[in-house]
């Protein structure tokens, strides 16, 4: 019982991960139609948001430390982050070790600025073309914007550790009546599902109960009568591609202490994402959500001991096997609407 | 001529004196000058030109005839290059038991993969054959370490069996692969003048199949076969109001293409006998998309250009360093000249792939027909300006 709920909890922020990045997907493909292989890269780029401001408020000067000495006994010199100048030294010290949090704030307007670009820039004149075309221009824009990073933060992965309130583990077991230690799951993740809940909230609340998410609903449904009514609707959409662009953006903000940021893990995600977004169901939003929880949980599932050790190797296989045997049995996917790429 | 057309036949005729005469065509420059590191005419590169120039035509008789966009082209590389490796050291160091086996193991998979993509279209089916591509990857780094041996690659060694070879040669070394006895790595250096251009039996030999596989695709091309290819690119639902079933001609495609795949990485084996997992990464599938886009897909001669262009820049733009670049702009002020360097500095050497994205891109949003309908544009521009009456649109509608 509690290794199952153990690898439940393993898969909520693998799957939350997926969700949010197959939310993003989901909402560029079923407003604009198109399908969008950059978004991992959107992806990794909100990771090296975080990274960024925490560099920017690391950024130091030297000051001559006169009451401690070096080796060699003379005055030490010790870096002084700038912060600390401004707030203090105890605020300083709070506002650095919070660097992951506060890139949200920072990287909003990043991302949906990158997004608004990219759409204005570049999409717009791909919504005729074949999708073929389509795959092909975003994973072109993909591969340059990963070697752009690279270029910029170099090859190997950058720590980038959340604030240490959040460092240490939760025994979740002893909440439950098992035994200490039997079920423990660090904090952050804990905040990354926490996180995901509330943006993937956010935006179905969005959608759903603002005047223009209803607006932005309708297109979805016939962009040409919307646009008969008189509403631009263009300029919504590419609204609602900014805002994908910054769900993407803040799961990988968020994502950054979990797992390093490296210039490829947005192409790692994305290729798991698409899967994803086609198990849920091309164009549905709560598919992609669920099929992205699903598949994370089935994924800590399949990599338990017990059963590798009767079916070896299916950690590595089970998303894909899973999202062939959906496309076969189930060809809209899980939740997927119908008249959405079909051919 | 050969059951070609006489275009086609100048076509194929231009390719194969292009192959034989690769040796001096990519050597221009004297082996002393400063633009020898612009020359392409060594074997380890000629061969790779060919080798993937023979996956580029395998993968564009699917993509650019029946509009299939597979994702997953590189897992039948992989394979292909496995058997060939096991070939070596189960039967023999002779290279065509190796071609072989591996046409035939990876038109297996080709058979089992595409019989279920291809159930599916569009979207679904690059999806479907990313999945597919990813859990060969997957597995052929973990479960599968028997037949592959994982991280490290599958090597020959010197306990190998091989039943009909020797598991070592006389001196104890380990035998090398060869075509009735012509070894594979084997080279002839011929210097005239300044210049040096080497003759590679393994070139030669690899670009012997390209040219067949060249031939075949062009004969594919022009059959009522491909004819039914095209048919299905254009509009699949009026087949079958025809009443014809489009799948096994697709399928037929596929596997065509699988195999040539498979071919693609034997000979890459028979160069080298060594083969990775990393080749059926989904990078390597995306990188074979980018070179049949870059030169053409659906055209004869595209596919080839593209993968040439895409190797030979790989290459070479990975070679320029910051000094090269310093040595280019020295002629300008020291300041002035940091600050080109500076610029250059992205887009080369470790930079290479920004250049190569940047390349794909403005392909696709300017070109999409690349380089071949380039060329055809630059070719009816001049055309207009001689003040001769222009064509027409000659060009079939592909």
């Amino acid at each position: 019982m509690d290794a199952i709920i153990l690898q439940i909890l393993n898969g909520l922020d693998k799957g939350s991960a997926y969700a949010l990045i197959a939310l993003g997907l989901t909402l560029i493909f079923g407003t604009l139609g198109v399908v969008n292989f950059a978004h991992g890269a959107l992806f990794m780029v909100g990771a090296f948001c975080a990274v960024t401001l925490s560099r920017l408020l690391s950024l130091s000067h030297q000051v001559v430390d006169e009451t401690r000495t070096d080796f060699l006994g003379k005055p030490l010199k010790v870096d002084v982050p700038y912060v600390m100048d401004i707030f203090g030294e105890t605020t300083g010290a709070a506002i650095i070790d919070w660097a992951v949090p506060l890139a949200i704030l920072f990287s909003i307007p990043v991302m949906i600025a990158l997004g608004v670009i990219m759409e204005r820039g570049l999409i717009k004149h791909f919504y005729k073309r074949p999708h073929a075309d389509q795959i092909l221009v975003t994973f072109g824009l993909a591969i340059v914007l990963q070697e752009i990073i690279k270029q910029v933060y170099g090859a190997n992965p950058i720590p980038t550790p959340a604030p240490d309130v959040f460092k240490g583990s939760l025994d979740f077991g002893v909440l439950m009546g098992f035994d200490p230690n039997a079920i423990i799951y660090p904090y952050w993740r804990l905040v990354y599902f926490g996180f995901a809940a509330i943006i993937i909230g956010a935006v179905f609340a969005f959608l759903q109960f603002t005047t223009f998410g209803m607006v932005v609903r309708a297109g979805m449904a016939d962009r040409e009568t919307v646009g008969l009514l008189g509403i631009n609707i263009d300029k919504r959409f590419t609204i609602m591609f900014g805002l994908a662009a910054a769900v993407a953006g803040l799961a990988g903000v968020m994502y950054a202490p979990i797992n390093s940021p490296n210039y490829h893990m947005g192409m790692d995600f994305l290729v798991l994402s698409f899967v994803v977004v086609v198990v849920g169901g091309m164009g549905s939003l709560p598919g992609a959500v669920l099929a992205g929880f699903l598949l994370g949980i089935l994924e800590s599932f399949a990599s338990m001991n017990e059963i590798k050790a009767i079916l070896p190797g299916i950690d590595q296989i089970i998303i894909y096997l899973v999202a062939i045997i959906i496309l076969l049995t189930r060809p809209r996917g899980l939740l997927g609407r119908k008249g959405v790429m079909e051919d | 001529m050969f059951g070609l057309g006489k275009r086609d036949f100048t076509l194929f005729l231009l390719v194969a004196v292009l192959a034989i005469f690769a040796p001096f065509i990519l050597n221009p420059f004297p082996t002393d000058s400063a633009m020898a590191q612009f020359n392409a005419g060594y074997p380890d590169l000629m061969q790779r030109f060919v080798i993937f120039g023979i996956l580029a035509i395998g993968f564009n008789i699917l993509f650019g005839l029946t509009g299939y966009l597979s994702f997953g082209h590189a897992a039948f590389l992989g394979v292909g290059s496995y058997s060939a490796v096991w070939m070596f050291k189960l039967l023999s160091m002779n290279v065509i038991p190796a071609i072989l086996l591996s046409m035939i193991v990876s038109g297996l998979f080709a058979v089992v993969i595409g019989y279920v993509s291809l159930r599916r279209s569009g979207i679904y089916f690059s999806i479907l054959t990313l999945a597919f591509a990813q859990m060969s990857y997957n597995l052929a780094y973990s479960v599968l370490t028997p037949i592959t041996n994982g991280e490290t690659g599958l090597q020959i060694t010197l306990d190998d069996p091989r039943l009909l070879g020797v598991s070592a040669t006389a001196d104890g070394g380990i035998p090398v692969t060869n075509l009735f006895g012509l070894e594979m790595r084997a080279y002839e250096t011929v210097t005239m003048g300044p210049w040096e251009f080497q003759f590679s039996v393994g070139y030669y030999v690899a670009a012997i199949i390209m040219l067949a596989s060249f031939y075949l695709s062009i004969r594919i091309f022009r059959s009522p076969f491909g004819m039914m290819l095209r048919a299905i690119k254009s509009n699949q639902n009026r087949l079958y109001y025809t009443g014809l079933n489009a799948k096994p001609y697709t399928l037929a495609a596929f596997v065509i293409s699988g195999m040539y795949a498979g071919l693609a990485g034997g000979l890459l084996a028979c160069m080298d006998p060594l083969a990775g997992a990393e080749r059926m990464q989904w990078t390597a599938s995306g990188e074979v998309v980018l070179m049949t886009i870059l030169g053409g897909a659906g055209t004869l001669i595209g596919p080839v250009l593209g993968a040439g262009f895409i190797k030979y820049f790989e290459n070479i733009f990975s070679k320029i360093n910051d000094q090269v670049v310093h040595s280019w702009v020295s002629f300008l002020p020291d300041g002035i000249e940091d600050f080109v360097v500076g610029i250059i500095h992205p887009f080369v050497g470790k930079g290479w792939h920004l250049t190569l994205g940047l390349m794909f891109m403005a392909i696709v949003i300017f070109l999409p027909g690349g380089l071949v309908e380039g060329g055809q544009r630059i070719a009816r521009r001049l055309r207009k300006r001689d003040g001769t009456k222009t064509e027409t649109s000659t060009t079939p509608a592909e």
